[in-house]
C-alpha cells in the first residue's frame, strides 16, 4: 500500500538529525482481532498515523453467493460475521423473503429474536472481553468466555453447532425450540443477571481501566455519522439510533426494551470507554429481550413452505438488521433465476476503519490497542 | 562461609593445593550448588505457583498434568525449551543479543547473595547490603536494553526503551521508600535490619509507624514495576509489543529471560520480607537445636516472602495495564514525593518517640487486621451474590 502524503517531517531545536519510525502492526499482532494490519508512523510512542490496509481476510462471499443460489449462500452467511452468525443468517433470510414475498410463521419470528439476542450477548461478551485482555486485564477475559461457553451451549442446542450456526432458513427457521429449552434459558440468564454486576465491579469501573480508557479517541456526534459508525459505536457518541427501534423488523416492535447510549459518565462522551459501557448495557437488554420472546412465544409451524428451487421475481430488495457490530445491510438483485445476480453486504466492522486513521492521530501506541478494540472490530467482516 | 574453606584447607582434603586456587574454586562449587539446588527449583515452583493461582482466579483448573498436582511442569517447559532451535536473527547484533539474557540473570542472581534465609543462612552479610540489592537490580535493565537493541526489531526496540526508562525512574521510589527503615535500624546491613525487628508483627517495621506502612507499599508498587510486573509489565506488554524486548529471543534464551523475570518476584518477596516482615524472626527459647531453628526461621521467611509473591499473582490476574506516561507520572509526581514524606516523618517520628509508639504498632496490627476481615466479608457478599461456578477442590 502506499503511504503517499503521509510523510511527516520530525522537527528538532538542537539540529540533530532525526526520523520517525513506521511500524508494521499486523496480520500477525495479536490484539489486532484477527487478520489486520495497520501501518503505524510513530515518533517514539506518539503515533502520527495508522494506515489500516484490509483484505487478507477476503473470502469473495458476496461472488459466491452467485453461484449457489438463495438456500446454498445460508451457511456462508455465517462466515460474514462469525462472532455473531447468527444476525447474518436473518439477514440473508429477511433479504431473499423480501425479494420472493415469503411470509415467515410468528413462531419462527420467535425463534429467531432468541437465537439473535443470545448470539449478540455471545458476541458481546467476547468484545467486552478481548477487550479488557488487549488493556492488560487477564481474568475479566477469561470470565466473560466462561458465560460465552454457557451461551454457546444453548446455541449448540438449539441448531448443533456452536460458531457458524446455519440455523435460519429462508421463510423460517430450521428447527423448533427443543423440549425444555424456555427453563433452560431461562436459568442461563437468572444466573447471568448478576454476573454483569459483577462485571462492572471487576473491572469496568477499575481505577486503571477508566484512566486507559477515559478520553482516548472521542468520537463527536458528527463525526460518527459522517464516517458512518453504526451500532454500539455510534450509540457511544450519544447517538440514539438501533435499527431494531427505528426501522423496526421482525417482531421487534412488539418488545419493550432500550436502547443504551454513551454518556461520557468518566470523560469526553464518545470515547473508548463509552463505546464500551454501551455494550455492557446492551448485555441485559438482550436479556430482557430473550425474557420477553419466552413469555411470549406462540404455538406453530417454524418454517413457512418454500421452493427447493427460489426464483424471486425480478427485481432487488434491501433490508437491515441490528447485528451485534451495528446496523448490517443485505442488497440482493435477482434476474429471476435461481442464483442472485448480485449481492451486497454493508457491514459495521468495514466503515468503522475509515475513522482509525482520523482519530490515531496524536494517541499513544497503547491507545491504538484501546481504539481498535474498542471499535470492536472483526476482521472478517471487514473483507467478507 | 571463608571459616567453612580455611577449615576444609586445614583438615588437608585438597593436598598441597595453594589457598588462592582452594577460594576460587569452592566459591564457584557454592555458586552452583546455590543456582542449580535452591534458585532453579525455586523458580520452578514459583511458575507452577503462579500458573495454579491464575487458573483458579480465571475458574480454570491449570496444569496438573506432569507430576504430582503439576509441579514439575516448569521443569518440563525447561526442558522444551532447551530442546528448541536458538534462533538469532540475521540482522541481530549478534554479540550483544547472545549476552543480554544472561545480564538479565545476572541481575537476580546476585542478589541472592545478601538475602538472609535464616540466622545462619545467608552467603555475604554485607554491610552495604541494601544499597547493593538496589545497585545490582538495575543491571536487568541494562539487560533488557541490550535485549531490545541488539533483536533489531522495531517492537522490542519500544519494548527496550520503555523498560529502560520504567526501570531507571522506579529505582528512585524504591530506594526511597528502603530509606526510612535505614534511618530507623542506622544499617544497611540486611541481618542487622531482620535482628532489629522482632518476631510479633507489633514489632515488624511494617507496622512500626504510618510512615513505614505506607514506605513498605511504595516499595511494593515501585518493585512490581522494576521487575515488570502487571500493572506495570509495559515493557513486554504482549497485546501493544507482541512480546516486547523477548519477540526475537526463543529456546534457552527465551527460557532465561523467564527465569529472571520470576526470580526477582521472588527476590521481591524477599526484600519485602526483610526489610519490613520481620524477615526470619521467630519466638526464640523453644529449642536449642539450632537445626531445627534454622530449618523453622526458613519456613516462616519463605511464608513471607510467599506472601508478596501471592500478592503479586493475585495483582497479575485482576488489573489491566497502565499507559506509558500514566507509569511515569505515577512514578514521579505520586511515588517520589511520597517517598520524601515517609523519609521526613519517620525521622521526626523518630525524633518524638526515639525508641518507638508504645500503641501505635497494636493499633496498626488491629487496623490491618480489621480491613482484611472487611475484605473477605466483601468478597463472600459477591460470592452469595453473583454464584459463580467455584471451585473448591485445591486438588483438581
Amino acid at each position: 500500500m502506499s503511504l503517499a502524503g503521509y510523510e511527516f517531517e520530525v522537527q528538532r531545536d538542537d539540529g540533530l538529525a532525526t526520523e520517525e519510525m513506521t511500524l508494521n502492526m499486523g496480520p500477525q499482532h495479536p490484539s489486532t482481532h484477527g487478520v489486520l494490519r495497520f501501518v503505524v508512523k510513530a515518533d517514539g510512542e506518539i503515533m502520527r498515523t495508522a494506515l489500516p490496509d484490509i483484505g487478507y481476510l477476503h473470502r469473495s462471499i458476496e461472488k459466491i453467493s452467485e453461484k449457489v443460489g438463495y438456500h446454498g449462500f445460508m451457511p456462508y452467511t455465517d462466515r460474514v460475521d462469525y462472532v455473531s452468525a447468527m444476525q447474518c443468517n436473518q439477514g440473508w433470510a429477511m433479504v431473499c423473503e423480501r425479494a420472493a414475498g415469503i411470509e415467515v410463521p410468528r413462531r419462527g419470528e420467535f425463534c429467531r429474536v432468541i437465537a439473535c439476542e443470545l448470539g449478540r450477548i455471545a458476541s458481546h461478551l467476547l468484545s467486552v472481553g478481548t477487550m479488557v485482555m488487549d488493556i492488560g486485564g487477564m481474568t475479566p477475559f477469561t470470565h466473560a468466555i466462561r458465560e460465552r461457553e454457557k451461551v454457546n451451549n444453548l446455541l449448540e442446542d438449539l441448531c448443533g453447532a456452536r460458531l457458524t450456526f446455519n440455523y435460519m432458513r429462508i421463510g423460517g427457521v430450521a428447527w423448533d425450540l427443543p423440549p425444555g429449552y424456555a427453563e433452560q434459558v431461562t436459568a442461563f440468564l437468572d444466573q447471568f443477571g448478576p454476573l454483569i454486576a459483577e462485571y462492572n465491579d471487576l473491572i469496568s469501573y477499575n481505577k486503571i481501566y477508566v484512566e486507559r480508557l477515559a478520553n482516548v479517541a472521542a468520537v463527536s456526534k458528527e463525526e460518527a455519522i459522517n464516517y458512518n459508525l453504526v451500532g454500539p459505536n455510534l450509540r457511544g457518541c450519544g447517538f440514539q439510533y438501533d435499527v431494531r427501534r427505528d426501522e423496526p423488523y421482525s417482531i421487534y416492535p412488539e418488545l419493550d426494551f432500550d436502547v443504551p447510549v454513551g454518556t461520557g459518565e468518566v470523560g469526553t462522551l464518545g470515547d473508548c470507554f463509552d463505546r464500551y459501557i454501551v455494550r455492557i448495557k446492551e448485555l441485559k437488554e438482550s436479556c430482557k429481550i430473550v425474557r420477553q420472546c419466552l413469555d411470549m412465544i406462540p404455538a406453530g409451524p417454524v418454517l413457512a413452505r418454500v421452493a427447493k428451487k427460489l426464483k424471486p421475481p425480478v427485481g432487488d430488495a434491501h433490508v437491515r438488521v441490528e447485528a451485534s457490530r451495528g446496523d448490517m445491510g443485505w442488497y440482493v438483485v435477482s434476474d429471476g433465476s435461481e442464483f442472485p445476480y448480485r449481492t451486497k453486504i454493508r457491514t459495521g466492522s468495514f466503515s468503522a476503519m475509515s475513522i482509525v486513521d482520523k482519530l490515531s492521530r496524536g494517541l499513544m501506541i497503547a491507545d491504538l490497542i484501546a481504539l481498535i478494540a474498542s471499535l470492536d472490530v472483526v476482521a472478517p467482516e471487514v473483507d467478507r | 562461609m571463608q571459616s567453612f574453606i580455611d577449615s576444609l584447607i586445614a583438615s588437608g582434603i585438597f593436598g598441597g593445593l595453594p589457598a588462592e586456587a582452594v577460594y576460587p574454586a569452592m566459591m564457584f562449587l557454592f555458586a552452583s550448588l546455590v543456582v542449580f539446588g535452591f534458585v532453579l527449583p525455586l523458580v520452578t515452583i514459583t511458575i507452577w505457583l503462579e500458573r495454579r493461582v491464575w487458573s483458579r482466579i480465571q475458574s480454570r483448573v491449570g496444569p496438573n498434568r506432569v507430576g504430582p498436582q503439576g509441579v514439575l511442569q516448569g521443569l518440563a517447559d525447561g526442558v522444551k525449551n532447551i530442546l528448541k532451535e536458538d534462533v538469532v536473527p540475521d540482522a541481530a547484533d549478534r554479540p550483544l543479543f547472545v549476552f543480554a539474557p544472561y545480564l538479565l540473570v545476572w541481575g537476580f542472581l546476585a542478589t541472592f547473595v545478601v538475602i538472609p534465609f535464616s540466622s545462619a543462612l545467608v552467603i555475604a552479610d554485607l554491610n552495604v547490603g541494601i544499597l547493593y540489592i538496589t545497585a545490582i537490580v538495575a543491571l536487568s535493565a541494562v539487560g533488557v536494553l541490550m535485549a531490545g537493541w541488539a533483536s533489531n526489531n522495531k517492537w522490542s526496540l519500544l519494548g527496550g526503551i520503555r523498560s529502560a526508562a520504567q526501570v531507571v525512574s522506579y529505582e528512585i521510589p524504591a530506594g526511597l521508600a528502603l530509606l526510612p527503615v535505614v534511618l530507623l535500624t542506622g544499617t544497611l546491613s540486611t541481618q542487622g535490619i531482620i535482628q532489629a525487628q522482632g518476631w510479633a508483627p507489633w514489632d515488624w517495621f511494617l507496622f512500626h509507624s504510618p510512615f513505614t506502612f505506607i514506605a513498605a507499599f511504595a516499595f511494593y508498587i515501585s518493585a512490581l514495576a522494576e521487575t515488570n510486573r502487571t500493572p506495570f509489565d509495559i515493557p513486554e506488554a504482549e497485546s501493544e509489543l507482541v512480546a516486547g524486548f523477548a519477540t526475537e529471543y526463543s529456546g534457552f534464551r527465551f527460557a532465561l529471560f523467564f527465569l529472571a523475570e520470576w526470580g526477582s518476584l521472588y527476590v521481591t518477596g524477599a526484600i519485602m520480607a526483610v526489610v519490613f516482615l520481620g524477615g526470619w524472626q521467630i519466638p526464640t527459647g523453644w529449642t536449642n537445636n539450632t537445626v531445627v531453628l534454622n530449618i523453622a526461621q526458613l519456613g516462616v521467611f519463605f511464608l513471607k516472602a510467599y506472601f508478596w509473591v501471592f500478592l503479586a499473582m493475585w495483582i497479575r490476574a485482576t488489573l489491566p495495564r497502565i499507559r506509558v506516561d500514566q507509569m511515569m507520572s505515577l512514578c514521579w509526581k505520586y511515588l517520589v514525593p511520597l517517598g520524601f514524606v515517609n523519609l521526613v516523618g519517620t525521622a521526626v517520628w523518630m525524633v518524638i518517640w526515639p525508641e518507638g509508639n508504645a500503641f501505635v504498632p497494636y493499633l496498626m496490627v488491629v487496623g490491618t487486621l480489621a480491613l482484611t476481615v472487611i475484605f473477605f466479608r466483601r468478597v463472600l457478599y459477591h460470592l452469595r451474590r453473583a454464584k459463580p461456578e467455584l471451585y473448591f477442590n485445591p486438588a483438581i
